[in-house]
């Protein structure tokens, strides 16, 4: 077979402005394939098109009274406090769990690591019956808390908390031990020989060393919980001032009160934005966790 | 072994780590600095990781003013952070998120002084490696020699009785390396305990050791005072280093006949049996006649293979029995035009040529 040398195709227009991009930006063409660009704009209508609507169906005249009724403040208030309280419970516990995970090897450590992570993948309301049948009132745990105790956890601030930790811990987890994991030993490895014994070199040289990814995590970890629904509806319920969330007032407000669901919606489409600008270093330019 | 030196560090130690083995004996003593020179992977940061206690020996032990630091036959340790040492690193690790005034606090803080006590420590230290004024920066704003003295003073800070010092010039620039490796003499000069100082820079070793020992695959092929060391290198990569012609051989009295082929003729100090030979680049003589009626014992034919300018001179590669490196001014290489294949003639004076005893450790060519 023979093979025609190439000769050049048609020419095309290129523009003052297109030359001169291509030049500072030394690429070649940079103009999108048709069966590219077609699925790649449905993708962002799909995406952007529903979060479009709730702005353009918002009550925007009596937002103020839709958010000020009495179950709605309760909701905010609840979730805020226990979105945090389970954010702080994550980095008292889930910090030093992050550090053993990184920084020690034992046997059955990979079986761990999976166990803790699973949370991440686990249909919430699996996570919610767990909960319920570990801490339940006539759960393993639970039945003794009950009669021991006299605790009961179910249905109660508490458990949201603990359903919103179970959710959430993880995420703060896995950012903080791979922060642990590619930070530089060297630094700990200088702090021992100047005489620092480990518990002080945690405390003066690898917490401050990870504090952005630390912060990350915490906010990832304050938003999931901010938003949980699945685990915290199955193990707490859904008592208006006692374990009624946000996202579960709206998901009842949308059938008697659709206003007041379109405006806690917007609240936590807000704190959404807030925390993805907060993240954006981290995540909008690609890099990993 | 004998009676530990009083305050000296003695290191009898075998450190594995993976395929490579570090198997060294030394001692260094109070106010000594012993250099420890060597090629990349010699062993010489894993010998100063053992002795700070980073890395456990696998044999053997390490004392330090009589008291274990680490033995592993009695299965003893004392973790880096017991130990009384200083170490600057390489690259220094200063902590970026401390200010310079904090990190030469942090050592006397964690080892036990209190905020206030530890800042003024601190404060001392500073002044004293004139850092003052930069006390409130942080890492990130030093230049290069300046973070170097900081991580002086944060080492000397924990009043240490050990110094270790990794390469401690290697990241400055030329210029500043010199005026650096001044002011670090004096503070070395001025601390009492024992001081190894790694280094792969024969001048950093001949400037601030008082000692060398030469450590190659993880053996010590040498030891001795700088200057010896540079006169008569024990191993082909020291000779590289200092800029010597080496070449084994066997003496017989007033000649040598070397390993790799030739001979020289040496004065007469009635040495026998193995030696080495050092001759100076500068001490060859070149020429491109047969040299006649010349005073000189030792001529010999050679072939020129390579050309390199150095700063003021030009070093000749040649090829011959021995071969040798020779330094000749860039007008002697126009005049003789001499090029890559020009014969030459060679000759050096019997008393230029520097022969020592050979120990079995080292390795020449």
């Amino acid at each position: 077979m023979v093979i025609r040398p190439p000769r050049p195709t048609a020419p095309s227009r290129l523009t003052a402005r297109e030359r001169a991009r291509r030049a500072a930006r030394g690429g070649a063409s940079r103009s999108v394939p048709a069966p590219l660009l077609v699925p790649a704009l449905i993708a962002i209508l799909f995406l952007v098109l529903p979060l479009a609507g709730l702005l353009v169906r918002a009550p925007w005249g009596r937002i103020a009274s839709a958010l000020s009724g009495a179950d709605a403040t309760q909701a905010l208030t609840l979730s805020l406090w226990t979105a945090t309280a389970s954010t702080a419970i994550s980095l008292v516990i889930g910090v030093p769990l992050a550090w053993v995970l990184a920084r020690t090897s034992f046997p059955g450590q990979r079986l761990l690591r999976s166990l803790v992570t699973l949370p991440l993948v686990l249909p919430p309301v699996v996570g919610g019956v767990a909960l319920l049948l570990a801490f339940g009132r006539t759960g393993f745990v639970g039945r003794y808390l009950d009669s021991w105790f006299g605790l009961t956890i179910p249905f109660t601030p508490l458990a949201v908390v603990m359903a919103e930790t179970f959710v959430a811990m993880p995420f703060l987890i896995i950012t903080v031990e791979g922060a642990l994991r590619s930070a530089d030993q060297g630094f700990e490895e200088a702090a021992a020989t100047l005489g620092a014994r480990r518990m002080t070199v945690f405390r003066r040289i690898t917490v401050p060393m990870i504090a952005p990814s630390l912060g990350a995590g915490a906010v990832l970890c304050w938003a999931r919980a901010l938003g949980e629904f699945g685990a915290t509806i199955t193990f707490a319920g859904s008592f208006p001032g006692q374990t009624e969330t946000m996202p579960i007032a709206v998901y009842y407000a949308l059938e008697n009160d659709p206003d007041a669901a379109i405006a806690l919606s917007l609240v936590l489409l807000l704190v959404s934005v807030v925390v993805l600008v907060s993240l954006r270093d981290r995540w909008l330019r690609g890099s990993p966790l | 072994m004998t009676e530990p030196d009083r305050g000296g560090l003695v290191a009898d130690i075998e450190v594995k780590r993976g395929s490579f083995t570090l198997a060294v004996s030394l001692e260094a003593a109070p106010g000594q600095v012993l250099g420890l020179l060597g090629p990349n992977g010699a062993g010489k940061s894993t010998l100063l990781s053992a002795a700070a206690g980073l890395t456990p020996v696998s044999a053997g032990r390490i004392t330090l003013a009589g008291q274990v630091l680490d033995d592993a036959d009695q299965g003893t340790f004392v973790e880096a952070s017991g130990r009384p040492i200083g170490f600057v690193f390489q690259n220094y690790r200063l902590f970026p998120h401390m200010s310079v005034a904090d990190n030469v606090a942090f050592s006397p803080r964690a080892r036990g002084l209190g905020k206030q006590a530890a800042r003024s420590a601190a404060s001392y230290w500073l002044d004293r490696l004139g850092l003052t004024e930069l006390a409130g920066r942080k890492p990130g704003q030093l230049s290069g020699g300046q973070a170097q003295r900081v991580a002086l003073a944060r080492a000397l800070a924990g009043q240490p009785s050990l110094l270790l010092l990794d390469e401690p010039l290697s990241a400055l620039d030329a210029g500043t390396r010199l005026d650096v490796q001044a002011e670090l003499k004096r503070h070395l000069a001025d601390f009492s305990g024992p001081c190894l100082l790694v280094t792969h820079d024969p001048i950093e070793a001949l400037v601030l050791a008082d000692r060398v020992v030469v450590l190659e695959h993880g053996r010590i092929v040498q030891e001795g005072t700088p200057a010896l060391i540079a006169r008569q290198p024990g191993t082909d990569y020291v000779a590289k280093l200092v800029g010597l012609n080496l070449y084994a051989g066997r003496a017989d009295g007033s000649a040598v006949v070397l390993t790799g082929g030739g001979a020289f003729v040496i004065p007469d100090h009635g040495q026998h049996g193995n030696v080495l030979v050092a001759v100076r680049p500068s001490a060859i003589v070149v020429s491109t006649q047969p040299p006649q009626s010349t005073s000189a014992r030792n001529t010999w034919q050679a072939k020129v293979t390579g050309l390199t300018l150095l700063a003021d001179r030009v070093r000749l590669d040649l090829d011959g029995q021995p071969p040798a490196l020779v330094d000749v001014t860039p007008a002697a290489v126009t005049e003789l035009s001499l090029d890559p294949g020009s014969q030459v003639w060679l000759t050096v004076k019997a008393t230029d040529v520097e022969v020592y005893p050979h120990n079995g450790a080292a390795q020449a060519g």
